[in-house]
Formats: structure tokens, C-alpha cells, sequence
């Protein structure tokens, strides 16, 4: 087994070649308390900071999803401080203002895409900013979508700002109120709560395990798709 | 990046993709996929599973690894904790702060209750669950093709006609009015132009009622209900798990006793209504399986409440999802989405041959895959000697047009792309790997957790830990779907309950006489539950390790 040095905190430690971060951790002997969730690089826990040997620039990226390299100095980030505004989505308007008004920082923005820079998701984080306070919600929504809130753009921010809360924000109103809505769902929750379906369903649960089955392998399936 | 060993097998795969464009194999019959499944799934091998010795299902048979917990000692003793000064008190605890535990904060408070006498107790951060990692989609039958009654259908077919069927009821029924709900809160579903939900088939559904957020449904869902219940001001302590139930004098129900993990304090929480959604096992590691599941999974409240007298159903049954990472090494076991398939990936052998339709229920096609490597010997094998079997992914844009991967399929390209594979042009190497708890505790259609003896008052739960809804097999998009139809549900009347009840003294009695019975069955006090996290600590590190501070 090839090993390679890291540094935990500064602490050097020997680990095989080949591990994520999060796992030569554990082989080092860290029992996560914080600093591990999903394991999987959907849910933002894992953030982690790191420089190489010989190296000035800090990169930032998950430590689940990341390979330990030779001469690696990272540390954890497991929590960001950063203000979310609270609000009811019932009672906001959208118009090209409504983000800035939440989030009044967004106007600090330098364009030095530190932020790009520090996301583990690879999302154009700067260009949602500026299409935040352009007002451009539909486009906002749309860059940030694959955003895991892992808070790396907002601790790497000189101008503080909460990138990944504007972009929740963003999101939501899209979501409601500029997404059309979907018409055979309305008309369906209707048929629901008028009883449409109620009798057939009754029939159903107490049918007898030998009639669903015949139903069961009888029943006809929606093709696939064309070729 | 793939090692050159694989170049020949994908050469291979490469070689008939565009006569497997052409047709795919048959579905197989109800005797075919019997046979299939006694002889290739996991859950056959009568060697992994064991009779309950304790409790109130003494005798039902279930995985060694949930034994071991069922049958082992309470973390506290019930004599040094002191119940007369309470820490929290609420209306409402909820155990778990997932999708099942936030659709029941937030519908306890459409429901009536404040928001600060709501508390959600979750063991990592809020959001950090299965249901942030769920990827392929939430089902509801909500096309006019498609009605409830198929998806009931569906759902009871997929789970061996095991479901209780007044669960499935509530699940399909509720399904579109989830969706709206979702609709409401700002959820961005993919839509057509038009505001059409673009859905899809996923394994054993009839009708195409998968919808989807790319592949980010659960993290989309989780994010947003997340951010409401911020919004509206609910109580989440976080990093602090319940380790024990409490009850009061008079046999309800009346809250929990959390544990601070980073003080090593416990609290003690007074509550009217206590609501469980502390998700499944999947880190148990069920047979040694890698898992799909996040950190937590540990069954912790599956422990809590059999403690208390509540009844468990199909816990015998275990979900292998048929496609979990194979290589990289790195990530082996994470989840690679049945969306896959539904858009059009077919499984292929190392000759680049069919031998299973993309499609069929989850244990039919792990196991088909598992015969594929082990009973014909048709696998591809890895570097480090695991066996799997080629997804063939490129497909996707073939069917679907250029782009469709990266579009639809982001958090599956992303993950790849980081170890240097490119499913857009090479297929990916997948196996089964332990997903889904498809039993758990029994509930009745109101969420009301149950004993021999009818419903246990003040306890509700929703989500991975009940049991019932699946049977013994549960279609994908439908856990998700679970987490908020019976998180729904389980707010709803755990408010109504919360309005009416009253709590007399706390008490652990029942963790007592729990203690006696695992006495009495002379199990030996060498093992304590819930674990609440695994420990994946190096051997060499522990077998030095000396606890000092």
C-alpha cells in the first residue's frame, strides 16, 4: 500500500494513496462528530479547505468527494456564519429589486469571483450574484440550482455576502411565482378532494391478494419512450 | 479514470450499443422473478437473519445487525438521570430533522401550534438525512393517464402484496396534493414550456409519474422546507440525538432525553406529542454491505420505540438498490440513480450483453445483477477484486439528444467527472449496495405508532422508521413521497393530540423493565443502543486508543 503525508490541521499524518479526505480522516483516527453528513457530496457538510505543499493558492472542496493528495495541509469548515433573511414567500412581490432588498450586501459585490473560485459544485457563483442584483431572478434560480449550501463562497467573500441564501431565495420565488403551474396537478388534487376516486379505492383495499395479483400481472404499461 | 483492463469490456459494450437501441429484453413473470430472488437476493440467506429474543415481536426474524441492537442495553441507566429538571419543553418534539421530520414541523404549525413550541431534535445538522441525498424523483399519480388506483396498484405489487393497504391508500391519495403543496412552497420541479411536470418510469411503476429537480429532488425538497421552517422561526437543536423515549406516569408519551454529542450532556425534553423521524439503518451495513445512506443512519429510533412496546413489520425484508458504485474505490456503494435507467441506461454484462430489463422492481433487478456476477461469472472485475456490471450510460444522450446528461442528470456527471470518468462516453460500473430500510415500526393512516395493544398515545412517526407503506419491496420515488405524506399526516394529529394532552410525571419505566426482559433472556450487557454514529476509525488507531479526557 502507497502512502502519502497530509496535514490535519497542521498535524502531519501517513494515509494509503487513494482515500477521500473524509476517509483517510477516519484512517488517521478523526471520529466525526461534525464535519461528515451525507457523505456522498449532496448535503454541504463535509466543506474543506486546503493548500498544497509549495503552494500559495487555497483551494476549497468537499471532503467526501475529494482524493487525498501527497503534502495536502486542509482543515474543516464545518459550520459558516451567515444571516439568512426571513421572510413569507406569500407576501413577496418579484421585481428586479426584491433580492437586493433582502440582501442589501449583494450590492458590495467586487467582481473578483473568489467565490467561482471556492465552489466545490463548480457553480458560476459570481455570475448569479450579478444576475441577483440585476434582478434577474429566472437566471439566478437557474445557475444556482446545483448549490449544496456548503457555505465555501460566503467564507471565501471580502464583501460578505451570503451567496447561497440569495440564491435559496432566488429559487423559491422562481419556483412560485414565475414557473407556470401545473394544470392536470390542480385538476387532479380537485378530483381528490371532490371523492372522485374514493369508491374504486375502497374496492381496492379490500380486494383479496390473489385478485391484486391477477390485476398486477395483467396491468399495461406505459411504453417508453420512442427511439 | 478507468484502469486499462477495462478497455476491452467496454470496447465490447460499445460494440452492440446500437443493436441494444433497438429492443430490450422482456420483463420477467411472477415465477421467473420468484425463482430469481430465492436463489440471488440477499435477503434469502437464512444465515443473516435471527429470531428476536425480547419484546413485543419476540420470535419475528430480523437482520443479525438489527438484533444486535434490539437486543442490547440502554445507553443511560435509568436510575442516575434526573427527570425533575426539565430542560425544553414543547407542544411538538420531533426526532430527525429530515424531509419527514420537517413536513411534520411544518404542518404542526399550519395546524395550530407556535413555532417556539415546536422542537426539532436532529443528531447532525438540519437537512443532513436520506432524504437530501434522494436523487431520481417523488412519484404522484397526477396525469390524465394515470389515476391513484394504478399507483396503488403499483405499490402493492412492487411490495409482494405485503403493504397495509390503508397506508398505501393515504400514500397515493395524498401523492398530488404534496406535489401542490411543493408547487406552493416555491420546489422548482422540471417542467415543459407549458408548466407539464416532465416525468418519467422508474422501476415496477405502469405509468411515467416520476418527477424530478435534475438530480437533486431530495436536496431541492430538503432545502426548501428547510429554509420555510426557518423562516418561520422553529427550534432545531442540533447535534443532539434522542437516546431514550420518555413516558409519564400515566403510559403516554411525553418526550425524550436528547444527548449534546459535542458536551456529552443529555437534556431532558418534556413534550405532549413526540414525533419519530429518525430515518433507517442504512449504516448498519447490513451483510457487510457498502451503504447509500448518510452518516446518522443508525436506527436509533427503531430502538427507542420497540423499548416502549412498539410493534415492527417487514423488517426482514432489506432494500439493495441494484445500482450502487463499483469503481472508483473511492466512492463504492454511493447511489447512482434509477434515473439512469428511466432515461434509457441499460445494465450490460462484461461482453456487452443484455441480461435484465433496465426496469424491473428494485430486488429483481439487484438481484439479476448479483447473478450476473456471481452465478454466470459475466461481471466486470475491479482492481481491488469487487464485482460489477456495466451501466451503459451514453445511451442517455443517444435517446435523448446531446446534453441531456448534463441537464438532467448534474450530480451524477459531477461525481463521475471529480474521479476522472465521463459517463457521457464511457459507461459506469455499478453494483447493489444496501439503500432502504423497506419495514420498521408499525403506524396506523394517522401516523399513530402502534403496540400489541392499539396506538401508543403521543407517539407519531414518519418517514424510513415506520414500516407498512412498502411492504416488502419499495419502488423508487416513493420514499421520498413517504417522508412527506406521513410527515404531513403525523403533524396534522400530533397537533390535534397536542391541544388535548397533558403530562403527568416523566418517567423511564419502561427503559427499566426493558432492562429486566433483556435480564431475564440472560443477554449479556456488552452491547449498548442506539449507536447513533458508526465508527470507521482505523483498527491500528483503536487498538491503541487509551480514554483519558
Amino acid at each position: 500500500m502507497k502512502m502519502v503525508r497530509i496535514y490535519i490541521m497542521g498535524k502531519e499524518y501517513r494515509v494509503p494513496e487513494g482515500l477521500t479526505i473524509m476517509k483517510a480522516m477516519e484512517y488517521a483516527g478523526y471520529r466525526y462528530i461534525r464535519g461528515s453528513g451525507c457523505r456522498a457530496g449532496f448535503c454541504g457538510a463535509c466543506a474543506t479547505v486546503y493548500r498544497k505543499e509549495g503552494e500559495y493558492k487555497l483551494h476549497a472542496d468537499l471532503a467526501c468527494q475529494t482524493t487525498v493528495e501527497d503534502g495536502m495541509y486542509l482543515v474543516q469548515l464545518p459550520f459558516t456564519p451567515a444571516n439568512k433573511a426571513i421572510y413569507d414567500l406569500e407576501k413577496i412581490r418579484v421585481d428586479d429589486k426584491t433580492l437586493v432588498n433582502f440582501y442589501p450586501e449583494i450590492a458590495r459585490c467586487v467582481s473578483c469571483n473568489t467565490c467561482t473560485k471556492a465552489c466545490p459544485q463548480e457553480l458560476d457563483v459570481m455570475d448569479y450574484i450579478q444576475a441577483s442584483l440585476r434582478g434577474d431572478v429566472a437566471k439566478a434560480a437557474e445557475l444556482s440550482f446545483d448549490c449544496i449550501q456548503c457555505g465555501l463562497c460566503a467564507m471565501r467573500c471580502p464583501a460578505e455576502i451570503a451567496h447561497y441564501h440569495v440564491a435559496q431565495l432566488a429559487r423559491r420565488l422562481y419556483g412560485k411565482y414565475i414557473a407556470p403551474r401545473a394544470k392536470h396537478l390542480e385538476k387532479r388534487v380537485k378530483e381528490i378532494e371532490e371523492g372522485r376516486f374514493d369508491k374504486d379505492m375502497k374496492k381496492m383495499m379490500k380486494m383479496s391478494i390473489e385478485e391484486l395479483r391477477k390485476l398486477y400481472n395483467a396491468r399495461d404499461i406505459e411504453p417508453e419512450e420512442e427511439v | 479514470m478507468y484502469p486499462k483492463e477495462f478497455e476491452k469490456s467496454i470496447k465490447k459494450v460499445e460494440a452492440t450499443r446500437e443493436e441494444r437501441l433497438k429492443k430490450l429484453p422482456e420483463r420477467m413473470k411472477e415465477k421467473e422473478k420468484d425463482a430469481l430472488l430465492k436463489k440471488w437476493h440477499p435477503d434469502y440467506k437464512p444465515e443473516a437473519k435471527r429470531k428476536l429474543k425480547v419484546g413485543v415481536s419476540k420470535g419475528s426474524i430480523v437482520p443479525n445487525e438489527v438484533a444486535d441492537l434490539l437486543e442490547a442495553y440502554p445507553l443511560i441507566n435509568p436510575d442516575e438521570i434526573d427527570l425533575s429538571q426539565v430542560d425544553y419543553e414543547a407542544d411538538i418534539l420531533i426526532i430527525g430533522g429530515g424531509g419527514a421530520g420537517t413536513a411534520a414541523a411544518l404542518y404542526a404549525y399550519y395546524n395550530g401550534i407556535k413555532p417556539e413550541n415546536i422542537i426539532i431534535a436532529t443528531k447532525l445538522r438540519h437537512g443532513d438525512s436520506n432524504t437530501i441525498m434522494a436523487q431520481g424523483g417523488i412519484q404522484a399519480a397526477d396525469k390524465p393517464n394515470d389515476s391513484p388506483i394504478i399507483h396503488y396498484l403499483d405499490v402493492i405489487g412492487g411490495g409482494h402484496f405485503a403493504n397495509k393497504p390503508d397506508l398505501v391508500a393515504k400514500l397515493v391519495m395524498d401523492a398530488p396534493l404534496i406535489i401542490k403543496w411543493h408547487e406552493e412552497l416555491g420546489i422548482m420541479y422540471d417542467k415543459k414550456g407549458d408548466g407539464e411536470m416532465i416525468t418519467i418510469h422508474g422501476g415496477g411503476t405502469s405509468r411515467k409519474r416520476m418527477h424530478s429537480a435534475k438530480d437533486y429532488t431530495g436536496m431541492e425538497i430538503m432545502r426548501v422546507l428547510r429554509d420555510e421552517a426557518r423562516n418561520i422561526g422553529i427550534k432545531v437543536l442540533e447535534f443532539s440525538p434522542a437516546i431514550e423515549l420518555l413516558m409519564d406516569d400515566d403510559g403516554k408519551v411525553a418526550g425524550a432525553l436528547l444527548y449534546n454529542m459535542e458536551t456529552d450532556q443529555y437534556y431532558v425534553v418534556k413534550a405532549k406529542a413526540t414525533i419519530l423521524a429518525t430515518g433507517g439503518f442504512g449504516r448498519l451495513h447490513i451483510q457487510g454491505f457498502p451503504t447509500t445512506n448518510h452518516y446518522g443512519a443508525t436506527a436509533d429510533g427503531l430502538v427507542m420505540a420497540y423499548r416502549l412496546g412498539a410493534k415492527l413489520r417487514d423488517m426482514d425484508s432489506v432494500q439493495y438498490h441494484p445500482t450502487g458504485v463499483a469503481y472508483p474505490e473511492q466512492i463504492v456503494g454511493l447511489l447512482v440513480t434509477e434515473k439512469v435507467r428511466g432515461l434509457g441506461a441499460q445494465p450490460v454484462n462484461v461482453d456487452g450483453e443484455q441480461f435484465v430489463h433496465p426496469l424491473e422492481p428494485r430486488d429483481v433487478e439487484a438481484a439479476a445483477i448479483i447473478r450476473e456476477c456471481y452465478g454466470r461469472n459475466k461481471g466486470v472485475v475491479t482492481p481491488t477484486g469487487m464485482r460489477g456490471i456495466w451501466l451503459d450510460s451514453p445511451m442517455i444522450d443517444m435517446i435523448h439528444g446531446e446534453g441531456t446528461i448534463e441537464k438532467r442528470l448534474g450530480a451524477m456527471f459531477r461525481m463521475f467527472s471529480r474521479f476522472g470518468i465521463d459517463m457521457r462516453y464511457e459507461p459506469i460500473l455499478v453494483f447493489p449496495t444496501l439503500h432502504y430500510q423497506n419495514g420498521g415500526i408499525e403506524i396506523d393512516a394517522d401516523a399513530r405508532v402502534l403496540s400489541k395493544k392499539g396506538a401508543i398515545p403521543g407517539l407519531f412517526a414518519a418517514g424510513e422508521v415506520e414500516g407498512g407503506v412498502h411492504g416488502k419491496n419499495r419502488l423508487m420515488g416513493n420514499s421520498l413521497l413517504d417522508t412527506q405524506v406521513f410527515g404531513r399526516v403525523a403533524g396534522i394529529n400530533a397537533a390535534k393530540y397536542a391541544k388535548k394532552a397533558k403530562i403527568g410525571k416523566l418517567s423511564l419505566q419502561h427503559t427499566k423493565k426493558y432492562i429486566g426482559e433483556l435480564k431475564k433472556a440472560k443477554i449479556k450487557e456488552e452491547r449498548k443502543a442506539p449507536i447513533l454514529l458508526p465508527d470507521y476509525r482505523e483498527e491500528k488507531v483503536l487498538s491503541r486508543a487509551i480514554d483519558i479526557l
